[in-house]
């Protein structure tokens, strides 16, 4: 092993360059991809360098891309013994200095609830990439869905906020993932990339941007015990002399537990409660098309997003007042954009691949009528379906 | 020298004492953990250690002066293989009990031998759920009593060293908190081998377990250690049967090899194929 620091860092030095060698092969290229693919290839130009991998349809071609690459920028490829040890592992790695990543499917991601919450807890910024299927449990095993919006918001237990982004095409697989790290490293907290069966096994052109036109957040880094509640702190790393302790449990800003307090967990919590609601603002991004003479909007995310973005294109044509609304962060909940909305027009309409898991969040912030366009069993939308449902709301 | 103990340079001192109970083999474990480390001369810059949830991971965490993890139940050796893997120049022990990463990490604890990923793990093992009240573990001898097992426990007890030595390790013993110079050296071998080494310590729990075979001291415990510990080499020629072992705490070195590591292994397989 090389225990010399200055060969290490020409190491690194090394291996920086040689990452920025192999992406640069892919800059400005076009490729027809799956959106699982093009999800690896995001978290490659993000800077992820360990993956905890288990095999799991529809989320598998995300960890094969990552095997046959990762080495390739100087990065790991481990495939654990369940997703709980991935996540572990992801969190291990994270603090010995990685940008990590997994990636899974519904039985997966409810594996990993109690490890996301330690990473919340720990504020150990990562990427965890769910590729919904239908369920519940091993339901359809291929088929997609968006059915763990709700776990993805209350999956694991206690009070918490959390970050999840939803793609709606292979090109949004790609950016979003480099953004998921992004809001990783800014807030220090675990974020999910949201995509669905859909989307993940959507085969479809993207094109690969320049290294130097992604921004790329670095990791805030120190390497003393901290004493001070900053909403979000910077993070010390492991083998620098810093003795730094990270538990689960309610621990005091240096991180010491102390879980019989009252006063400490109430301050934790809703710190790390406060650092993602308090710049709800600032993390939330929607994508709208609402005119001034809108009566109906529909409001969708995802795979659901792209038929809805049909039947939204349909009713233009026909000059019918009709709004289109998509969410590409759907938590924390884009709560200022959905009630703007509502007061603009009279009805919005919900089409999601799931029994009205975000249509009630949507009525928690709205004054108009929500309808709900729910469909499941592993087959998305049709133009035509959705916008029946616009002509009748018209009504 | 104000006659102050000098291993008290490797503890976080300002939150001492400990919380274990009186008479509970952890603080043996911290005690010969501490002397390896200082003997082997590891600076704890180097030394990062990984433990779950119940008492012996707190031996480490937060008492040891390193880097510490102190994650969720079961998965330390997941998390530690991360910082192994990422880190590999680093010195990665995971403290655990039997309930940890005998019972619910079990899986982990399997693998993680299998892959051979260099990790110096200690297992003490009290033979109970000592945290939580004093319920049956996956370690406790038939028929004991427990808060669990009212009636005496229907299972029998897990042999871990057996385990990981099917599973693959490279290092693997199993000693007593009475054998305190045995187990302190099986620490420093486990603490200098290159894959993945294990050392089962049986350890005793005078407040849970002792509640359950009516045993309230240390002292009694330590004795009866001594009574019952058979050196594995009596066992060595296939002499080994379950009657024979029936209350019996086979104790020594079991597995001594030199395997492929993971964490070296996996920059090995890239390097190969000229990556």
């Amino acid at each position: 092993m090389n225990r010399n620091p200055a060969q290490t860092n020409e190491a690194l030095r090394d291996k920086h360059r040689l990452r920025a060698e192999y992406l640069a092969t892919f800059e400005g290229k076009r490729k027809f991809i799956l959106g699982d693919v093009a999800c690896a290839y995001g978290a490659l130009f993000a800077g992820c360098n360990f993956f905890g991998a288990y095999p799991i349809t529809p989320a598998s071609e995300i960890g094969e891309t990552l095997a046959e690459e990762l080495p390739k920028v100087g990065g790991f490829f481990v495939q654990f013994e369940d997703e709980i040890a991935s996540l572990s592992a992801v969190i291990g790695a994270t603090w010995a200095g990685a940008t990590a990543m997994t990636a899974t499917s519904g039985p997966g991601f409810s594996l990993m609830q109690e490890t996301i919450g330690y990473a919340i807890m720990t504020e150990t910024p990562c990427v965890i990439v769910n590729v919904q299927r239908s369920g519940p449990s091993t339901g359809q095993a291929t088929k997609g869905a968006q059915s763990d919006i709700m776990q993805a918001r209350w999956g694991t237990h206690g009070d918490h906020e959390i970050i999840a982004l939803s793609p709606s095409s292979a090109q949004e697989c790609f950016n979003l993932t480099v953004d998921c790290f992004n809001l990783a490293e800014e807030y220090r907290t675990p974020v999910i990339l949201l995509a669905d069966g859909e989307i993940g096994h959507l085969r479809e052109s993207i094109i690969f941007p320049r290294l130097s036109d992604i921004r790329i957040v670095p990791r805030r880094k120190t390497k003393q015990i901290r004493v001070s509640s900053e909403l979000v702190p910077p993070m010390a790393e492991f083998g620098e002399g810093t003795f730094i302790h990270v538990t689960g449990s309610t621990h005091k800003p240096d991180g010491m537990r102390e879980a019989e307090s009252q006063s400490v967990h109430d301050a934790l919590v809703r710190r790390l409660y406060a650092k993602i609601d308090s710049n709800r603002e600032k993390i939330t991004r929607v994508e709208k098309e609402v005119p001034e003479d809108a009566e109906v909007a529909i409001l969708s995310y995802g795979a659901s997003a792209r038929p809805s973005r049909g039947a939204f294109l349909r009713a233009k044509e026909e000059n019918l007042p009709v709004g289109f609304i998509r969410l590409i962060t759907v938590w924390p909940f884009p709560r200022k954009d959905v009630s703007e909305l509502s007061r603009k027009v009279k009805k919005i309409i919900v089409p999601e691949m799931n029994l009205g898991q975000l249509a009630r969040e949507v009525e928690r912030f709205t004054d108009c009528e929500v309808i709900p366009v729910s469909k499941i069993g592993g087959v998305s939308h049709t133009i035509d379906e959705i916008y029946k449902v616009v002509r009748s709301a018209l009504r | 020298m104000n006659g102050e103990n000098p291993l008290l340079s490797y503890l976080r001192r300002e939150i001492l004492p400990t919380a274990f109970c009186a008479g509970c083999g952890c603080g043996t474990v911290l005690n010969l953990f501490s002397r390896a480390v200082d003997e082997l001369q590891i600076n704890p810059k180097d030394l990062v250690c990984v433990t779950g949830i119940g008492c012996s991971s707190w031996i480490p965490s937060p008492y040891f002066k390193c880097d510490t993890l102190h994650t969720t139940h079961g998965r330390a050796l997941a998390f530690a293989t991360g910082v192994k893997i990422m880190k590999p120049h680093l010195k990665v022990v995971v403290i655990a009990g039997d309930g940890d990463i005998a019972a619910i990490g079990g899986n982990h604890l399997v693998h993680s031998a299998r892959r051979n990923i260099g990790l110096s793990v200690f297992l003490v093992n009290n033979g109970i759920y000592a945290m939580t009240g004093g319920q049956v573990a996956p370690t406790t001898p038939r028929e004991v009593k427990t808060v669990t097992s009212p009636y005496g426990n229907p299972e029998a007890p897990m042999d871990t060293v057996g385990l990981v030595c099917a599973a693959g390790a490279s290092y693997v013993a199993r000693w007593t908190t009475y054998h305190v110079m045995q187990l302190k050296s099986a620490m420093k071998k486990a603490l200098q081998k290159n894959g993945f080494s294990f050392v089962e310590i049986v350890s005793q729990c005078p407040v849970s377990y002792g509640k359950s075979v009516g045993m309230r001291s240390a002292s009694e415990f330590l004795k009866m250690y001594k009574e019952k510990s058979v050196r594995r080499e009596k066992f060595s020629r296939g002499l080994q049967s379950a009657e024979d072992l029936t209350d019996k705490i086979v104790v020594g070195e079991f597995v001594d090899t030199d395997r492929p590591e993971f964490a070296s292994q996996l920059r090995e397989v890239t390097t190969q194929n000229g990556i």
